[in-house]
């Protein structure tokens, strides 16, 4: 075994034996889930060791080195379908990969704190693991099949996740929402495979992307939007987003593991391992821009009317997924993962941050109880927040950083990512195909850069600014504020590394024109655009260097005025006032956004009850009445001719002779004539 | 090792004696856990010394001498590529079904194990026996005890359930009995020596072509039979009845083991016999799999009972099977045998659990749970990996099996359309939908029946009958090809054979004065040779 396999198998096999040890450990034996802190650590340990070994593999694996692939056996071998359990260090696994253990590593530490008085602490830890494991594989694995082994693994670790309070019936309808639209999504993924198969008779990654020329651009049309559609599925597009809002029924360090920083970027990783395949096929990249253009502004205009802090942070999710694909489908791969990146340091502090105002605001309402006070509040309801900046001056510091970095103004990480899909949305505009589509498309996205930056900090302010609202909203709740107090340092440990990364890490993308304006030197300051160079079949920018500064002021104007107009309106904490102004000037589309353009509903109405029903009603009774009656009625007609029959075999010897002589007679009579 | 089987296939015949001379009540379960065991353990040097490279060719043989003068009739007992995996499934499930009745039966106790070992005896008949003869005979003789196992130990409608079954099950097997003793004397006319052969390895050789007017009749009585057994839509109406009547072993024995007789009749039978048949109605056969697909996992979606939400939803996996197969080429047909296996596996393993919380609460309805996963939590951890199974995740088996069928499906030359393929995908979005909304409603939310908050967990004994299905789950998933190479040479060999068949079939029917359906049928121009030409490409 040489040491890229060892490493590959400790990278994959570390949390795959966490998830063993906390799972069947803690359903066996009591005093194990107790211990808390062995759970706690040997999960912890699962993650982290991964990191650092990805570190490791990231510092020797230069930017044009070829992809390693590490073979552990043989999982399917059936005529000519070969696939084997193999997985592949290249630049994007790796960067890949160091999201997934590096954020997860920090979000599984967070976790000892957020979960520490969970009875199910140990199942918790269990599934995080199972995810980390999912997650891998999807990253690493070496073809389609193993990828889409670990995609439905994420999901099924979503759906343990989400419904991890299973005791509420609208958790586990979340949870169960989540598998199923993301099994809409996987069909049609698995359709994808099958033309892959036929047309290569293969799913390895290299033999695909190595035969491009043997697709025809039919298949190659069909096949791209089929995993679209699944990645539409996984990473919540439109038309199946609608799971990811209700996913927030998990615990929150979920939200920002799974639904937030690493399984709903799936769907751009996939696109981006299979760029040179969809930069063949223009329609589909326009197809995947169009619905990213489309999810970033509905998603948005949504966000801005919600008022449970976690669900802001998921339509913001959805919304900033949108941002991806639009980059995506404008050639900018490389754009998209930068954004993937930062929208993982960024909105996984975000939703740490969150779940540590939660848990203080939860923490309140027991305290209440406990003083017997008959308080009933939703910890998550920013309406009952405001001013708790004061009592927890970390969480405040780096959701404002955070915020700050999702706004995209200079030089957090945000900034850099999101100019850089705003200038290849303008840049596809300039091209021949589609170009006025892409222009508008480039509009939506500085529409969303606008509203992404008035809704988030909306949010900030609702929540940390003004004053506590809550003894004023609730009359029994008189005193609460005495009970607000900061998390514990594993809870702002995390915030803090993920704010200090939401700071930094946009410098990996710094542009090269940007300095190249000021030293007059080709500059080759830009780390992620070499390291992917290999796999992101990137469209070229054509633009001067003037047009991208003005894009790049432009979008910083637009940005810098959203978070003025929502410093004048918000920077008090005042909610639900300036809610009211919102609601007054945009009227009834205020309506529609707050009834979330009614996607739910229209699912139901047209899908859900119509298939219910028809199966209830008609299938089910089709299938006792009819068919089943049918045979039934065969029977009934073979036992009637028996009981006629019966009468005929009576035994009595008289009538015997009678039926032969009638029997000799009808012979008879036949033979002569 | 030819003798091994032997032992093998009879041992729990003769446990019978043993069960039928006990003294002691306690004793008769332990009896027939012990024979079931040691049948298990004495069938795996079956398996490892098993030629995987000669796979299509019969092993461990047993042949006797012809019944009768000029008749070809011999007890013919081997194992080949496609029994060997199912025989072990019957084996291993033997002492599993024993542990899973060890407290629910509580009444004729000898006779329930009595019936329980003639069972295995049957089954495991069914799938090592050669002679057409002797393979009908095996058929015939696993349904009485299913008979009696339903109609004595069943649940209220017990009788009825019995009946249907049980007549159901006979008409196609009378239809085929008619058509297998026609086959034999047709083959009996081809052989130089006898006047009836019902050798297994003579009809499906080369030799006997059958023409096209002999072989669509006796497809359409051999592949009646066959998916009554499966059962396919629209013949599947018995299995709800029988399923939730069933005492949960013969819930398990019928959804693991006897409804494979079916699908495996298909593949052994219908194929290499009946070649040209078997190409020209596989499209007709695979419109009835994928409505059964759909129309299994609808209708299970809306049932009431746990049982019969299971039992639909075996039409609807056992319809990827017979997709499979039809389909025609390695890659489904493999899958095919690997799904055959794998929903064994899982829906055993479902069967075994309803039966679990059944012995507990001695209901099935889905409304009389809910919220007792924090009660049970073994229970819930073995139920949900039964569940995740049958609806195809990946790293478990049930994927591998859909995945093969739907991908083989999907560029099947005999069904040349992809409407198969993605009609049938959309049944394991179905599955999602049923098997996990039950579940909920099962398992998760508030407890609202004050009776579920007492609930006894699962015990050692409950634990230790389903680890080895979920190991297996699990290997399967991961490692598939340890079990599809049995079976790979076997599949290659017998669809170039069929091909090659229905080449000279077609080939002889030049110029023969044949009926006019079969023109329309089988696609004959005035020369009698078919546009089929996809056989003839390599």
């Amino acid at each position: 075994m040489d040491l890229s396999t060892a490493l590959v198998c400790l990278i994959i096999g570390l949390p795959l034996a966490g998830f063993f040890i906390n799972g069947v450990l803690g359903l066996i034996s009591s005093s194990y889930r107790e211990n808390k802190p062995l759970i706690g650590t040997i999960a912890n340990v699962a993650v982290f060791a991964p990191f650092l070994i990805a570190l490791y593999l990231f510092f020797n694996h230069s930017a044009d080195a070829s992809a390693v692939v590490v073979t552990l056996f043989t999982w399917i071998d059936v005529g000519t379908l070969t696939v084997d359990i193999a997985y592949r260090i290249d630049q994007l696994s790796l960067l890949m990969v160091l999201v997934v253990t590096g954020v997860g590593a920090f979000i599984h530490l967070y976790s000892i704190g957020y979960m520490g008085h969970d009875p199910g602490y140990w199942k918790f830890f269990a599934y995080l693991n199972l995810f980390i494991f999912a997650m891998l594989n999807l990253v690493m694995g070496n073809n389609l099949l193993l990828l889409f082994l670990g995609w439905e693994g994420v999901g099924l670790c979503s759906y343990l996740l989400i419904g991890f309070w299973y005791k509420d019936m609208a958790k586990s309808d979340a949870a169960k929402k989540a598998f199923i639209y993301n099994r809409v999504g996987d069909f049609a993924f698995l359709i994808g495979m099958f033309m892959v198969f036929q047309t290569v008779g293969s799913l390895d990654f290299d033999v695909i992307l190595g035969n491009l020329e043997a697709f025809s651009s039919e298949y190659l049309f069909w096949i791209g939007l089929l995993f679209f559609i699944g990645a539409t599925g996984k990473s919540a597009q439109i038309p199946l987003f609608v799971w990811l809002p209700d996913a927030m029924a998990g615990p929150t360090s979920v939200s920002a593991l799974i639904h937030a920083a690493t399984m709903v970027t799936s769907g751009i990783y996939l696109i981006t391992r299979l760029s040179e395949m969809y930069v063949l096929s223009p329609e589909v990249m326009l197809i995947v821009s169009v619905i990213g253009g489309l999810t970033a502004i509905v998603a948005a205009t949504i966000a801005l009317t919600q008022n449970d802090i976690k669900r802001v942070l998921a339509y913001s999710t959805v919304s900033q997924l949108g941002y991806m694909f639009l980059a995506l489908g404008a050639g900018g791969f490389t754009a998209a993962m930068f954004h993937v990146v930062t929208h993982a340091f960024f909105k996984a502090c975000l939703f740490l941050g969150s779940g540590s105002v939660i848990h203080t605001m939860e923490h309140v309402g027991e305290k209440l109880k406990k003083e017997g006070k008959e308080v009933d509040f939703d910890p998550q309801d920013i309406r009952f927040m405001g001013g708790l900046r004061k009592s927890m001056p970390s969480t405040y510091k780096t959701f404002l950083i955070a915020t700050i970095a999702i706004a995209g103004i200079p030089p957090l990480a945000g900034f850099f990512s999101k100019d850089e899909i705003l200038m290849h949305a303008f840049s596809a505009g300039l091209g021949e195909y589609a170009g006025s589509l892409y222009m508008i498309l480039w509009g939506v996205g500085i529409a969303t850069a606008f509203l992404t930056a008035f809704y988030m900090f909306r949010l900030t302010f609702s929540t940390f600014h003004g004053k506590f609202k809550l003894p004023e909203k609730v009359k029994e709740a008189s005193g609460a504020e005495s009970h607000l107090h900061e998390s514990p340092v594993s809870m702002t440990l995390p915030l803090w590394v993920l704010a200090v990364a939401s700071v930094i890490g946009g410098f990996m993308g710094i542009p090269n024109f940007v300095v190249e304006t000021f030293t007059g030197q080709t500059a080759n300051i830009n780390l992620l655009h070499p390291w992917l160079d290999t796999i992101a079949a990137d469209y070229p920018i054509v633009m001067g260097k003037a047009v991208e500064w003005l894009l790049m002021g432009l979008a910083v104007a637009i940005a810098a005025g959203a978070v003025w107009i929502a410093w004048k309106m918000y920077g008090e904490g005042r909610v639900e006032e300036s809610d009211a102004v919102v609601t007054a000037k945009t009227g009834v589309f205020y309506k529609v956004w707050q009834e979330k353009y009614n996607f739910d509903e229209f699912y139901e109405a047209l899908v859900v009850r119509p298939v219910v029903r028809f199966s209830d009603r008609v299938l089910a009774v089709f299938d006792m009445k009819v068919v089943d009656g049918f045979v039934n009625a065969v029977g009934g007609t073979v036992r009637l001719f028996g009981s006629l029959i019966r009468y005929v075999q009576s035994g009595v010897i008289s009538s015997y002779a009678l039926y032969l002589v009638i029997g000799v007679i009808l012979v008879m009579a036949m033979m002569l004539s | 090792m030819e003798n091994l089987l032997q032992i093998v296939i009879y041992f729990p015949l003769f446990a019978v004696i043993a069960v039928l001379l006990a003294r002691k009540e306690e004793w008769i379960k332990w009896i027939a856990l012990t024979a079931t065991s040691i049948t298990f353990f004495l069938s795996l040097p079956l398996i490892f010394n098993f030629d995987i490279s000669q796979s299509h060719i019969p092993q461990y043989l047993t042949e006797g001498p012809s019944i009768l003068s000029g008749f070809d009739v011999k007890y013919l007992i081997g194992l080949d590529g496609l029994s060997l995996l199912l025989f072990m499934l019957t084996t291993l499930f033997g002492p599993i079904v024993v542990l899973s009745s060890w407290t629910s039966i509580k009444k004729h106790l000898k006779g329930y194990y009595s019936m329980l070992l003639l069972l295995q005896t049957a089954s495991l008949g069914v799938f090592a026996s050669l002679d057409l003869v002797v393979f009908y005979v095996f058929f015939e003789l696993s349904l009485i005890p299913m008979y009696f196992l339903i109609g004595i130990w069943g649940s209220t409608d017990r009788i009825q359930a019995t009946v249907k079954f049980f007549i159901y099950t006979m008409v196609g097997s009378l239809i085929m009995l008619v058509a297998l003793l026609y086959l034999g004397f047709y083959a009996g006319g081809i052989h130089p020596e006898f006047s009836f052969v019902s050798d297994w390895r003579y009809i499906a050789g080369p030799e006997v072509q059958i023409g096209l007017v002999e072989q669509t009749w006796m497809f359409l009585a051999f592949a009646l039979a066959f998916c009554i057994k499966v059962p396919l839509f629209p013949f599947h109406t018995w299995l709800p009845y029988a399923h939730t009547e069933a005492p949960t072993a013969g819930s398990v024995v019928l959804a693991a083991i006897m409804l494979k007789v079916g699908t495996y009749g298909l593949l052994r039978f219908t194929m290499p016999v009946f070649p040209n048949a078997f190409m020209e109605f596989a499209p007709w056969l695979a419109v009835l799999a994928v409505i059964g697909i759909i129309y299994g996992a609808l209708v299970a979606m809306v049932q009431k009972d746990v049982k019969r939400l299971v039992a639909y939803s075996s039409v609807s996996h056992l319809g990827f099977v017979v997709l499979g197969i039809f389909a025609f080429n390695t890659v489904a047909v493999q899958g095919a045998i690997i799904q055959m296996i794998n929903h064994g596996l899982s829906t055993g393993a479902l069967f075994l659990i309803v039966g679990m919380i059944y012995d507990r609460r001695h209901t099935r309805l889905i409304k009389d749970f809910g919220g007792i996963a924090t009660v049970v939590p073994v229970f819930a951890v073995m139920f949900m990996i039964a569940t995740l199974s049958s609806i195809g995740l990946p790293g478990l088996n049930g994927f591998i099996g859909e995945f093969l069928i739907l991908n083989g499906t999907f560029f099947s030359e005999l069904y040349d359309n992809a409407a198969f393929a993605v009609i049938g995908a959309l049944g394991v979005i179905l599955a999602a939908v049923y098997m996990l909304w039950m579940y909920q409603r099962v398992m998760f939310g508030p407890i609202k029946h004050e009776e579920n908050k007492t609930l006894k967990d699962l015990n050692l004994r409950e634990v230790g009958l389903l680890l080895p299905l979920v190991l297996f789950m699990v290997w399967i998933g991961i490692r598939s090809e340890d079990f599809t190479r049995y079976s790979e040479v076997w599949v290659e060999h017998y669809i170039e054979e069929t091909k090659d068949k229905s080449v000279a079939v077609l080939q002889n029917t030049r110029g023969e004065d044949l009926p006019d359906w079969t023109a329309r049928i089988y696609e004959l121009d005035s020369e009698g040779l078919s546009d089929t030409e996809w056989v003839y490409k390599d």
